[in-house]
């Protein structure tokens, strides 16, 4: 830091601030903005996903923008709102205020909208509004009068399509121009003050009767029918695990040829020595062996994002809500949930809609048990070794059928456990819902491809970082002390990693655990995908010099029984957790004490499991 | 609490039947529910009406404020005190 005093308001590019109200299109407006110049991070303090990005205007200037969490109004009910709030008044510490604010607004949900406007133009900022989805209002006849309307406001109006390449083109070249002035600002109005102004603004503008979208409520009438619509969603998420592993064998097989030949080539090309060792056994077969399931993670995150684009996701809340509430739940508790599938970081994050503390607390604890994208590389290498790639009952995959029956395993916990927390817990809460239930609109493709590029960096950025780590770490414990020439087993059961595995064996051997995976689950606490790289070297450095940088399938197949394989998918339902998920729930909570109940219950839960599978399996299958 | 004749909680209004919000009320344990309420346009006069309800149960109802849908549960419809809307 320099010592120097520097107004760093005259090197910072100009801040421009979107808000409104969630399913405003905001984010696709963001992503047309800024194209793929964005940030992902979290504001100083608190676990809300602070979106930055830049553009460059027609003129050549560089703004920055900033994506604020939805918000329906100035009165926040949640964290996400507080910061939208805070930030506007410039009282959040280590953010600047915005310097033009651009108040998206649905052109099909102008009543709602405009009332945000309102509050915002009390602010004292100068103001911009955006009227989004311009086309489809034109389309229901909603045909807006934008000169109109900013007179009506007394600020700019523009209109923008987001989902439409060149959609913002108006609102670039209204960027060029000078900083409209900002209005002065007032203290908050009431909520039936702003009530009434809009009423009279729509009525004078002929926009005070907005049709309801006509495919939105045919389209609802099935997928909200009380007996249909759940059958649709069970069957939509079944075909997604399906498709999971349908469409991914192609491109996994790819990666995993890339892996065998690059690591052949560094076989050819270095002697036999600590680096090739290190490469071929430490790098490429435990990297190799984690990113061969990026293909499953980008279609897994596809379909969820499809969800989300489409406004499906609260339809899936409604539906779900009466059994969520059946174990004392909120509806609201379907989407967190639901992103905990993608990962329980983001999904505990998520947990911040939902007001109850208590029903927050309950989501938090048993979010874990969704299976997050982590562990579909180990459910799959272990699915792919050991059961057969055949069809049953009427075409089905049962591989397929396997992985779904995994994910339900953890639903089905997650239920027990809300519902044991439930029984435990007192009982005179009340449960909200109040959700909003967004038209139904087609999913941009351009949307889809910036958010799986997100998640698709973030994996790679976890293979890069912790995992590459850990991978080196353990290639090292693996190597270390080396074995003297007169020893009989392979030199790994001479090294640190070897002791550890022996030293863990009688805590583990009881659910069916040889001594290799007591030391791939040592690892695995960081992030549970390292378990398949640990594996990976483990394995690697266990067989003779010759074979390096083998395939780690046919290495298990051979040295694992069924059980042992079935205990370990089982251990994995609920696998004790990983540090940056125990972390977060620290962070979100306040306190050590759910963190640690948690990583106890799953720890105990996972055990248990493992214990019973193996047994029956033992007893089924000798 | 008892309703006048014509009025009746949103919570057991007929599904599909035109409403009309005649105000909201405040209930023990739910903070700020009604201001809430407010803010996504469930106002005095403005047309409600509510679309489907889950099952089992009858919960949660989707119901259509504006030109907007939400769901609710029964506890919250409740909130809200509506009349037949007429000529609609």
């Amino acid at each position: 830091m320099s010592a120097l005093p520097i107004d760093s308001s005259r090197l910072a590019p100009p801040m421009l601030a979107l808000v409104g109200n969630p399913n405003c299109g905001k984010t696709a407006l963001f992503n047309l903005l800024t194209g793929s110049h964005q940030k992902v991070a979290n504001y100083a303090g608190v676990t809300v996903e602070r979106k930055e990005g830049w553009l460059r205007t027609p003129a050549g200037r560089r703004l920055a923008v900033l994506d604020l969490p939805g918000t329906y109004s100035l009165a926040p009910n949640s964290p996400d709102e507080q910061v939208t709030c805070d930030v506007l008044a410039g009282r959040l510490p280590g953010e600047r205020r915005p310097d033009l604010v651009l108040a998206v607004v649905d052109a099909t949900q102008l009543a709602r909208q405009l009332r945000l406007v309102l509050g915002l133009r009390r602010l004292g900022l100068p103001l911009v509004v955006v009227l989004n989805m311009t086309d489809i209002a034109r389309a229901r006849g909603v045909d807006v009068d934008v000169e109109a309307l900013s007179r009506a406001l007394g600020v700019p109006v523009v209109s923008t399509v987001a989902v439409r390449g060149g959609g913002a083109d108006a609102l670039f070249s209204l960027l060029d121009a000078a900083l409209p002035s900002a209005p002065p600002a007032a203290s908050a109005g009431s909520v039936a003050d702003d009530y009434r102004q809009v009423k009279d603004i729509l009525t004078t503008l002929g926009l005070d009767r907005v049709p309801a979208h006509a495919f939105t409520d045919r389209a609802d009438r099935v997928l909200l029918h009380p007996l249909v619509g759940p059958l649709l969603l069970f069957a939509l998420l079944f075909l997604i695990f399906q498709a999971v592993f349908a469409w991914a064998e192609a491109p996994m097989g790819w990666i995993e040829s890339a892996t065998a030949l690059l690591g052949d080539a560094v076989g050819r090309v270095l002697p036999d020595g600590l680096l090739r060792s290190l490469l071929a056994d430490g790098l490429i077969a435990g990297l190799g062996g984690v990113l061969v399931f990026l293909p499953q993670i980008v279609i897994l995150f596809f379909f969820i994002l499809v969800l989300e684009e489409s406004g499906y996701l609260p339809r899936a809340a409604f539906l779900l809500d009466r059994l969520m509430g059946g174990v004392g739940l909120s509806g609201r508790a379907f989407i967190p949930l639901l992103s905990s599938f993608a990962c329980a970081i983001p999904g505990i994050m998520a947990t911040r809609t939902i007001q109850n503390p208590r029903d927050r607390w309950v989501t938090i604890m048993i979010a874990p048990l969704m299976t997050c994208s982590a562990r579909l590389p180990v459910y799959a290498l272990l699915i792919g070794a050991f059961i057969p790639a055949r069809r049953v009952a009427g075409g089905l995959e049962l591989q397929g059928l396997v992985l779904f029956a995994l994910y339900l395993a953890g639903i089905v916990s997650a239920v027990l456990v809300a519902w044991l927390l439930k029984r435990l817990g007192s009982k005179d809460r009340q449960h909200t819902l109040l959700m909003e239930l967004p038209d139904y609109h087609w999913p941009s493709l351009r949307n889809l491809a910036i958010g799986l590029w997100q998640r698709v960096l973030i994996f790679l950025q976890r293979v890069g970082g912790i995992i590459l780590a850990l991978t080196v770490l353990l290639w090292f414990l693996a190597s270390f002390p080396g074995a003297p020439a007169d020893f009989a087993g392979a030199p790994i059961e001479y090294s640190f990693a070897g002791r550890l595995g022996h030293f863990l064996l009688p805590l583990f051997e009881p659910i069916g655990f040889n001594w290799q995976i007591a030391v791939a689950l040592v690892p695995g606490m960081a992030a549970r995908e390292v378990a398949v790289s640990a594996l990976g070297t483990v394995y690697a450095l266990s067989a003779t010099a010759d074979d390096t940088a083998q395939a780690l399938v046919p290495l298990i197949v051979a040295g694992w029984s069924l059980p042992t394989a079935l205990s370990l998918l089982a251990w994995y339902v609920f696998a004790p957790q990983c540090l940056s998920t125990l972390a977060t729930v620290r962070r979100e909570t306040g306190g050590w004490s759910a963190p640690l109940l948690m990583a106890g219950y799953l720890f105990a839960l996972a055990y248990a499991a493992s214990f019973v599978t193996y047994r029956i399996a033992l007893a089924c299958c000798p | 609490m008892t309703l006048p004749e014509n009025e009746l909680r949103l919570s057991d209004a007929e599904t599909g039947a035109p409403m009309v919000v005649i105000g909201l009320d405040d209930r023990a344990g739910l903070p700020d529910l009604q201001t809430r309420l407010r803010e996504l346009g469930f106002m005095e006069g403005e047309p409600v009406c509510v679309l489907r309800r889950g099952q089992p149960g009858g919960e949660p109802l989707a119901v259509r404020i504006g030109a907007s849908t939400f769901a609710l549960r029964r506890i919250e419809a409740a909130c809200v005190r509506v009349a037949a809307r007429h000529g609609a």
